[in-house]
C-alpha cells in the first residue's frame, strides 16, 4: 500500500485503482459523469489508453467508459492501489 | 374483445433490450409514432394466453434524469403516457450501473419487472445473481434471462400475465435520501398533490422539481396546456 | 387519453419556483450517489463472482483492437473487408437480376404488342416505370442485402465502440466527438437513418457537426452509381477477381476523399458557425459478444435492406415515369427533358460532366439510387441503342454521349459530395428543427461538389 496519495483519473497509471474524492467538473458532463458512477467514493480502474493516447478506458461500477483529457484531469481521487 | 396492455421496455444501452424485444415480438415490428410527437419508437405485438400485449422498445439510455433528448422520450413514455407495465433490461454483469437505472424508474411508476439479462455471460464468467433476494428488496418481480438463447421468456410471460391481470402486486422499493431531502420532499408534496393529480407520484414530481429538472416542467406544462385546451372545446 | 392530467399551468410555475427556493445545488450529486450506495449494496448481497469480477476475454481483444500498433491497420482492414465483400459479393447476384429483368422486359413488351397497345402506354410503364424499378432493384439489392448485414454483425460483436475509442483524438482535434465515426459508419448503409443514429451523440454541438457532415461518407444509393462507374471506367483493364480489387481500391479512395472533407468542414464549422458551443464525451467501450449469426442476418435483411430498399422503388417509380415524360413530351421543337438537359449543359461542362447529369441528379433528389437510372433513361430517350442487357453495353451509352474518365471520376465526385437526398433533408429538419441547418446542409455540399469537380476539371484539362 502506497498511503493516501491524491492524484487526477488522467495521471493513473494502467491498473491503478483510484477512489474519487471530487470532480471540478459543472453542468450536463458532470450529471453525465454521475450517471456512469463517477460518484464520489467510487473506485475506478485506469484499463488502458487510446493508441493515439487520448481518451483513457477506466473501469467503474462493473463497466468500461472512455473519458478525454479535459474531463479526466479533472477528477480528483486517492490512489488505492498501484502495480 | 381482448384487452391490449402496453408494455415498455427500458433499459441502459448494451444490455440486449432490443433483442429481448425482437425475441418477444419476432418480425411482427413497426415503428410507430405517439402521442402526435414527432419521435418514434419501435412497437410489436404479442399474444400470450388470450391478451394482446403492445411492446414499445424505448431508446437505450443510462438515466432517466433527462439529460439528453433519448432520456425525455423515455421518461415522457413512462410517466405521462403510462404503459400497463414496464420492463427494465439490465445486464447480469454490470449490475451494479443497471441497477442505478432500476432504482430510479422503481420511483415513477408502479408496474415493474426488472429483467437480468445476459444470464449465459454472466454464467460464462461465474457470476451467480440471488434473484429472489433482490426481488424482495426491490418489492419488484425479478426476472433471469437469456433473451439470445430465449431463456427465461416463459417465466417472463407468465409474470407479465400475473401482473396485468392484478394476481401479483408490486411493491416498488423508494429510496429513502438523507434526512434534509427527505424533509424537502416533504415540504413540497402537498403543493405537488395539489396541481398534479394523483395519477403520477407526487413523491417523484417533488424530486425532480428540487432537482430542478425544467424539461420536466416544460413538458408538465405542456401537458395541461392541451389538458385545458381538451376542455375549453369540448365545453 | 390516458395522457391527460388534471391542474393548472400557472400554478405549476409558482410550484416550481417553491421548489428552487428550498432546493440545494449539490442535490444531484447526493441523489445519484445515494442510488449507486443502494445498488452497490444489493449487488453486494444478491451477487457472487465465482471466477472473477472481470471480462478476461473482452481485455484480451482489446489489447488487439485498441492496440498502439494494431488498432489502426486492423480498423482500415476491416472497412476494406466490408467493401471488397459488397463489391465482389454483389457482382454476380446483380449482373443475375438484371438479365432476368432484361429477359422479363422482352415479354412484358411482346405481350404489349400482342394487345396492340398504344407506343405511349409501352413508353410510359415499360421504358419508364418497369425499367426504372428494376434497375433500382438490381443495382442496389445486392450491396445493400450483404452490406447491412456485415454492418449489423460488427455493430453486434461490439467492434463499433471501439473505432470510436480509437479515432477520437482525430475528431477532437477537427472539433468533433468521437462517436461521429459511428454515425459516419451508419452513413455507409443510409445517411437518412444515420441522422436518427446522431441522438448517440449527446453534445449538440458535436451532433450538429455529425449530421452536417454526414453526407460525404457515400451511402447505399450512390454506392450503385460508385461501383457501376468505378468498375466500367477506373476497373476497365482488369478481370475476375483483380476487377473487384482494383474496383474496391477505387472505392475506398473515394471513401477517404469523403472522410478528409468530412474533418475538413467539421473543423471549419466548429471554428465559425458552430464554436464556443460547450462540448462533453463519454464513451461505453461494452464487452465483446458473439452475435448470433443467421438471427443477426435476417432481421438487418429485413429491417434495413428491405426497408431502404422499398423506400428506393417508392420513389424510383414516379421517378421513372416522370423521367419519360419528361423525355416523351415535346415543347416546341424537342423534348421537355431535352430542354432541361441544354439549359444545364453549359454548366455541367464546367465541372467536367454534361446537362443529363446535372439533371439525373435535380430529378434524383428524393433518393440516390435513381439517380443513375433516370441518366440512362435520359440518355438512351435520344440516343440509338434501346436494350441495357449488361455492364458492357452501359459504358458504350456513356461514351457516345461523350464520357471519359474525368466524367466518371467527376460524377463519383459531385455524387460523393453533393447534397443529401430528400429523406435525409427531412430526417436533418426533425432532428435539427431548424431550417436554417436544414439548408445549411443541402448548401454546404453542394457548394462544395461544385468547387471539387469545378477544379478538377480545370486541373485535368490543363494537364491534358
Amino acid at each position: 500500500m502506497d498511503g493516501t496519495k491524491s492524484i487526477s483519473l488522467f495521471d493513473g497509471k494502467k491498473g491503478d485503482i483510484i477512489r474519487i474524492t471530487s470532480m471540478e467538473i459543472e453542468g450536463v458532463m458532470r450529471r453525465r459523469l454521475l450517471d456512469l458512477g463517477f460518484v464520489q467514493g467510487a473506485l475506478v480502474e485506469v484499463i488502458r489508453k487510446s493508441p493515439l493516447g487520448d481518451p483513457i478506458a477506466f473501469r467503474v461500477s462493473q463497466t468500461s467508459i472512455a473519458l478525454r483529457k479535459e474531463e479526466s484531469t479533472r477528477i480528483q481521487g486517492e490512489l488505492i492501489r498501484h502495480d | 374483445m381482448t384487452d391490449t396492455f402496453r408494455i415498455a421496455l427500458a433499459g441502459n444501452p448494451n444490455t440486449g433490450k432490443s433483442t429481448l424485444f425482437n425475441a418477444l415480438t419476432g418480425l411482427k415490428q413497426h415503428t410507430g409514432n405517439w402521442a402526435g410527437k414527432t419521435v418514434s419508437l419501435a412497437e410489436g405485438t404479442f399474444k400470450h394466453r388470450s391478451k394482446q400485449y403492445r411492446f414499445i422498445d424505448l431508446p437505450g439510455t443510462y438515466s432517466i434524469f433527462s439529460n439528453s433528448a433519448d432520456e425525455e422520450v423515455a421518461r415522457n413514455y413512462i410517466v405521462f403516457e403510462k404503459p400497463d407495465l414496464t420492463l427494465v433490461v439490465v445486464d447480469a454483469t454490470s449490475l451494479e450501473r443497471n441497477l442505478n437505472l432500476a432504482l430510479q424508474i422503481l420511483e415513477m411508476t408502479k408496474n415493474v419487472v426488472i429483467c437480468i439479462n445476459l444470464m449465459d455471460e454472466a454464467e460464462k464468467r461465474g457470476i451467480t445473481i440471488n434473484e429472489r433476494l433482490l426481488a424482495r428488496r426491490l418489492g419488484v418481480p425479478v426476472i433471469k434471462l437469456s433473451a439470445r438463447n430465449r431463456a427465461g421468456i416463459p417465466l417472463l410471460l407468465d409474470t407479465i400475465d400475473r401482473i396485468v391481470s392484478g394476481k401479483i402486486a408490486c411493491e416498488p422499493v423508494q429510496i429513502k435520501y438523507d434526512g434534509e431531502i427527505e424533509a424537502r420532499i416533504a415540504s413540497l408534496e402537498p403543493f405537488v398533490k395539489q396541481v398534479v393529480d394523483d395519477r403520477i407520484s407526487s413523491r417523484w414530481i417533488a424530486l425532480r422539481l428540487l432537482d430542478g429538472d425544467e424539461s420536466l416542467l416544460k413538458e408538465l406544462n405542456t401537458r395541461l396546456k392541451t389538458k385545458e385546451e381538451t376542455v375549453c372545446n369540448q365545453s | 387519453m390516458q395522457s391527460e392530467l388534471a391542474g393548472r399551468s400557472g400554478d405549476l410555475n409558482q410550484l416550481y419556483e417553491r421548489a428552487q427556493q428550498i432546493a440545494s445545488p449539490n442535490l444531484r450529486d447526493k441523489i445519484v450517489q445515494k442510488l449507486y450506495q443502494e445498488s452497490k449494496q444489493l449487488c453486494e448481497d444478491s451477487v457472487s463472482f465465482g471466477k472473477a469480477e472481470r471480462d478476461k476475454h473482452t481485455e484480451k481483444l482489446d489489447a488487439i483492437f485498441t492496440s498502439p500498433i494494431w488498432g489502426f491497420p486492423i480498423m482500415i482492414i476491416m472497412l476494406g473487408i466490408v467493401f471488397y465483400l459488397t463489391i465482389a459479393g454483389a457482382n454476380v447476384p446483380s449482373d443475375m437480376i438484371a438479365s432476368f429483368f432484361g429477359w422479363l422486359e422482352g415479354h412484358i413488351t411482346s405481350l404489349f404488342q400482342l394487345m396492340n397497345a398504344p407506343d405511349w402506354l409501352h413508353g410510359l410503364l415499360v421504358l419508364g416505370l418497369y425499367r426504372g424499378t428494376t434497375w433500382v432493384i438490381s443495382v442496389m439489392l445486392p450491396p445493400m442485402a450483404i452490406f447491412f448485414p456485415t454492418f449489423a454483425l460488427l455493430e453486434n460483436y461490439g467492434y463499433l465502440p471501439r473505432v470510436a475509442f480509437n479515432m477520437d483524438r482525430v475528431f477532437k482535434k477537427v472539433g468533433a466527438h468521437g462517436k461521429q465515426s459511428l454515425t459516419m459508419a451508419m452513413g455507409f448503409g443510409c445517411n437518412a437513418a444515420a441522422m436518427l443514429s446522431s441522438r448517440i451523440i449527446e453534445s449538440p454541438r458535436e451532433r450538429m457537426l455529425a449530421i452536417l457532415t454526414n453526407n460525404f461518407v457515400p451511402c447505399n444509393g450512390r454506392w450503385g452509381t460508385l461501383i457501376v462507374l468505378a468498375s466500367l471506367f477506373m476497373a476497365a483493364g482488369y478481370t475476375g477477381g483483380a476487377k473487384s480489387l482494383v474496383t474496391t481500391a477505387v472505392i475506398v479512395g473515394i471513401v477517404l476523399v469523403g472522410i478528409l472533407v468530412t474533418f475538413l468542414v467539421s473543423w471549419i464549422l466548429s471554428k465559425t458557425a458552430l464554436k464556443g458551443v460547450p462540448t462533453h464525451y463519454t464513451l461505453e467501450l461494452p464487452p465483446y459478444r458473439r452475435p448470433k449469426f443467421w438471427e443477426t442476418v435476417i432481421r438487418s435483411s429485413l429491417q434495413r435492406s428491405l426497408s431502404v430498399l422499398v423506400r428506393a422503388v417508392k420513389v424510383a417509380a414516379p421517378a421513372g415515369i416522370l423521367t419519360w415524360v419528361l423525355a416523351n413530351v415535346n415543347a416546341g421543337d424537342q423534348s421537355i427533358l431535352l430542354h432541361i438537359v441544354h439549359f444545364l449543359d453549359p454548366f455541367g461542362q464546367m465541372l467536367g460532366l454534361d446537362g443529363y447529369i446535372l439533371m439525373a441528379f435535380l430529378v434524383g433528389l428524393p433518393a440516390n439510387e435513381i439517380v443513375l437510372p433516370i441518366l440512362i433513361m435520359g440518355y438512351l430517350s435520344t440516343g440509338a441503342m434501346t436494350e441495357v442487357d449488361n455492364l458492357g453495353d452501359l459504358k458504350q451509352i456513356f461514351v457516345s454521349h461523350g464520357w471519359t474518365w474525368l466524367t466518371a471520376l467527376n460524377m463519383m465526385l459531385f455524387s460523393l459530395l453533393h447534397f443529401p437526398c430528400g429523406t435525409t433533408l427531412v430526417n436533418i429538419y426533425k432532428e435539427t428543427k431548424s431550417a436554417k441547418w436544414t439548408f445549411l446542409s443541402f448548401i454546404i455540399p453542394t457548394a462544395i461538389a461544385i468547387l471539387v469537380t469545378f477544379a478538377v476539371a480545370q486541373i485535368a484539362r490543363l494537364a491534358a
